[in-house]
């Protein structure tokens, strides 16, 4: 496309055609105010906070969505420009919940951050009628209060184009709007997969996740209970970023010395789970491809990509893994294996993961996660709430001396770490599987599965493995993962392994990660910078292979025998549900 | 929007017809609209069961068809009663006491305005000028248009219609 000259605020920038006033802004050096706007996923122009002057236009226009023409000249800081930003601004304050002090999004929400640029305060409201909502606390991953909502619909965009879910939209009309699901549902009676790409979304504190830092809190300060932490890979790949340590950087070893800080009573490593998931995985793998199994196997680490594929496709349950997900593995070892090593009772045992996601918080709870009698796993955080936990307790996060982990299930090899970005779980897999089924381990410098990396949302590769073809697939998003399995539905394309992860780019920018604003969202690779600090850990892991780790082949050895036993069976697998969409039929 | 708590009532002659219409605006661009005046008009309103069938055929979300069926007034999510109850809230009968008749026809029936009863008997809705300003306040049952209407004369007419 031919590149064009247009001059903003006395700044002349050259942009490719078609580029938007916004982003030519940007390229100046010009940062114009934006709420609505998220790039790809809600471009809808509705909060008029962008907008801008353009010599020559009608009327003030939307810099979001506006295309920039060749010798365009346009205003974006003018005193009546920002006047009307101030009068937008008041009224949505005029209707929101002003409860800013103890709100979970105080001082990370980007309408008080546009208040305050543009000296609006919380006095400057019309007086007038307010709505008043119930606050929908059904889910056990999402809370809604629509008290705090703005209208913006970026929770509704997410959920409609990442997801293709769109159990979420706009009702009724004018002052009456709001946004919530058919017939009223509540969030938990409809088909949500619980992922919280909505929470990410939200500018505001109308959306956070289930909280359950203070039952983690009031079970580590209970004597009676021995409480273990396992933090998942990608945590290490965001927590900094709460603490002013740029995104992209890993604190694996500021996180271990914060939890254990936090006073648990062992730090370990959902990279240990991870490990194990590729050995019964893979193993999984080549019976069902030596036996004649259902395939193409499909991943099931990812509880919103299991419960999405329950409600949507059914039919493709038998292709699921029936590995349960590290962290579910992780609690049944902790209970039975850790348990009887220690001596410890496995009531006493309170197991807390710690993870990008919020749909963990309802795989907790699912059916069969019980493998000893007991829940697996009993609370799951999200990283946002171990970063609250951690500046409650006043830990100098971003001056801490680094920690390892502790064992017998702290060590995870390089395979293991990379689960947190799309295709590190069928990297992991594939780096077993060569070994399982040729024997012969990949060699150290062809480890990289190039192929499968990236954060395309679909990515396909041909691997020949012994005598084997194996035809995989990697999804990311649940959209992309609707399109991958209605081809393969439908006979289009035949694989024999497929990885699936509900968030796009992986759990790196999982639901349950920082929120990063929009501002910084809309001109940063998020999920390719979160990526990196894994991929990095995984080049510098003198292991990179998960048949490696070994405090798994001692697990196996001293526990569980070998990979796919009866024993493993028991602990470490689970089952699936058939679940309807559009179900609330009273 | 008030939803019904009426039964639902649809019958298989019904579901055909809306399916025909379905399957003519299949691919088409828009049809969303289209199909939920078609079905509209095919039972009067539009319950969860309607619009669920709309959902699954066509694959829209149904939120997406709840929203726009709460964004127009002109989508019912409530049936008609047997007897429809209209209350005059044009500027005369306005100003002539009118709001007090239609709380009052609320509070006979249970139920308010837009809303049917659960017996399917009566349901209430409101218009705007009839054109006999000179009878206001104006209250029209089952046709029956009733004049100089005060909140008292209110349920001795709706018992006319038991």
């Amino acid at each position: 496309m031919a590149d064009i000259r247009v001059t903003i605020d006395n700044i002349t920038v050259t942009v490719p055609e078609g580029t938007t006033l916004l982003d030519a802004a940007h390229k100046a050096g010009i940062e114009i105010p934006t709420l609505c706007y998220l790039r790809g996923i809600n471009e809808i122009a509705a909060c008029r906070i962008c907008v801008c002057e353009v010599e020559g236009a009608r009327a003030l226009v939307a810099a979001c969505v506006y295309p920039c023409t060749d010798g365009m000249v346009a205003h974006t800081n003018t005193p009546k420009l920002n006047d009307y930003r101030r009068k937008t601004l008041q009224l949505i304050i005029s209707d929101h919940n002003m409860d800013c002090l103890a709100c979970v999004r105080n001082n990370n929400c980007e309408l008080q951050d546009l208040c305050e640029r543009y000296g609006v305060t919380q006095s400057d409201y019309y007086a007038g009628k307010k709505n008043e909502f119930a606050i929908d606390e059904s889910s056990a991953s999402i809370v809604r209060d629509n008290n705090k909502c703005i209208l913006c619909r970026r929770c509704v965009g997410a959920c409609e184009n990442y997801q293709s879910v769109a159990v979420i939209g706009a009702n009724e009309r004018g002052f009456d709007t709001y946004i919530g699901s058919a017939f009223g549902m509540n969030l938990a009676d409809t088909s949500c997969v619980n992922c919280g790409q909505c929470i990410s979304a939200c500018p505001v504190g109308a959306l956070h996740e289930q909280d359950a830092v203070k039952a983690v809190q009031a079970a580590i300060n209970d004597p009676d209970k021995y409480v273990i932490v396992q933090p998942a890979p990608s945590v290490r790949a965001g927590l900094g970023e709460p603490f002013g340590i740029p995104m992209g950087v890993d604190v694996e070893g500021k996180m271990a010395a914060a939890l254990r800080r936090l006073g648990f009573d062992k730090v370990f490593d959902t990279n240990f789970s991870a490990d194990l998931t590729i050995l019964e995985e893979a193993t999984e793998l080549i019976q069902r491809v030596t036996t004649g199994g259902t395939l193409p196997l499909i991943t099931s680490c990812s509880p919103g990509w299991i419960k999405f594929c329950e409600h949507y496709f059914p039919d493709m349950i038998p292709n699921l893994s029936s590995c349960k997900s590290p962290q579910q593995m992780f609690g049944a070892v902790a209970k039975s294996y850790f348990a009887e090593k220690m001596g410890i009772d496995k009531e006493k045992i309170v197991c807390v993961s710690v993870m990008p996601c919020t749909a963990k918080k309802f795989e907790v709870g699912r059916d069969d996660q019980d493998a000893n009698g007991v829940p697996d796993v009993d609370y799951s955080l999200t990283t946002r709430e171990l970063a609250r936990m951690i500046k409650e307790a006043g830990i100098d996060f971003a001056n801490l001396a680094d920690e390892g982990y502790d064992d017998p299930m702290g060590e995870g090899t390089g395979a293991a770490v990379i689960f947190g970005a799309t295709g590190g779980v069928m990297e992991a897999a594939l780096r077993t599987a060569v070994y399982k089924i040729t024997g012969t381990d990949v060699p150290d410098d062809a480890l990289d599965f190039v192929d499968v990396r990236g954060t395309e949302g679909i990515k396909e590769a041909s691997y020949k493995v012994g005598d084997l073809d194996v035809n995989v697939a990697v999804a990311s998003g649940l959209a992309n993962a609707r399109k991958l399995l209605e081809m393969v539905r439908s006979g289009e394309k035949n694989y024999t392994f497929i990885e699936i992860m509900a968030c796009p780019g992986g759990c790196v920018n999982g639901g349950g990660q920082p929120i990063v604003p929009s501002s910084v969202k809309n001109f940063t690779d998020v999920r390719g910078l979160r990526a990196k600090a894994l991929y990095n850990l995984d080049a510098n892991n003198p292991k990179r292979r998960s048949h490696d780790n070994e405090s798994v082949k001692k697990l196996y050895a001293e526990y569980l025998g070998e990979p796919g036993s009866e024993k493993a069976h028991h602990l470490l697998h689970t089952t699936y549900v058939e679940r309807l969409v559009n179900q609330n039929e009273e | 929007m008030k939803v019904s708590t009426v039964p639902f009532n649809g019958t298989k002659e019904q579901e055909a017809k809306l399916l025909e219409v379905i399957k003519e605006h299949k691919g088409e661009k828009g049809a969303l609209m289209p199909i939920m005046q078609a079905a509209q008009d095919i039972y009067g309103y539009l319950p969860y069961q309607v619009q669920k069938i709309i959902s699954d055929e066509t694959g829209i979300p149904i939120e997406k068809i709840y929203g726009v069926a709460t964004f127009y007034a002109q989508f019912s999510m409530s049936p008609k009663g047997k007897y429809v109850v209209s209350v005059c809230l044009g500027t005369a009968c306005y100003v002539k006491g009118s709001g007090n008749v239609l709380e009052e026809v609320e509070d006979c029936l249970g139920i308010k305005d837009g809303e049917c009863t659960a017996d399917g008997k009566f349901s209430i809705e409101t218009c705007r000028c009839v054109g006999a300003c000179g009878l206001a306040p104006v209250m029209i049952v089952d046709g029956d248009v009733y004049g100089k209407m005060t909140p008292d004369m209110v349920a001795g007419i709706l018992a006319k219609y038991e």
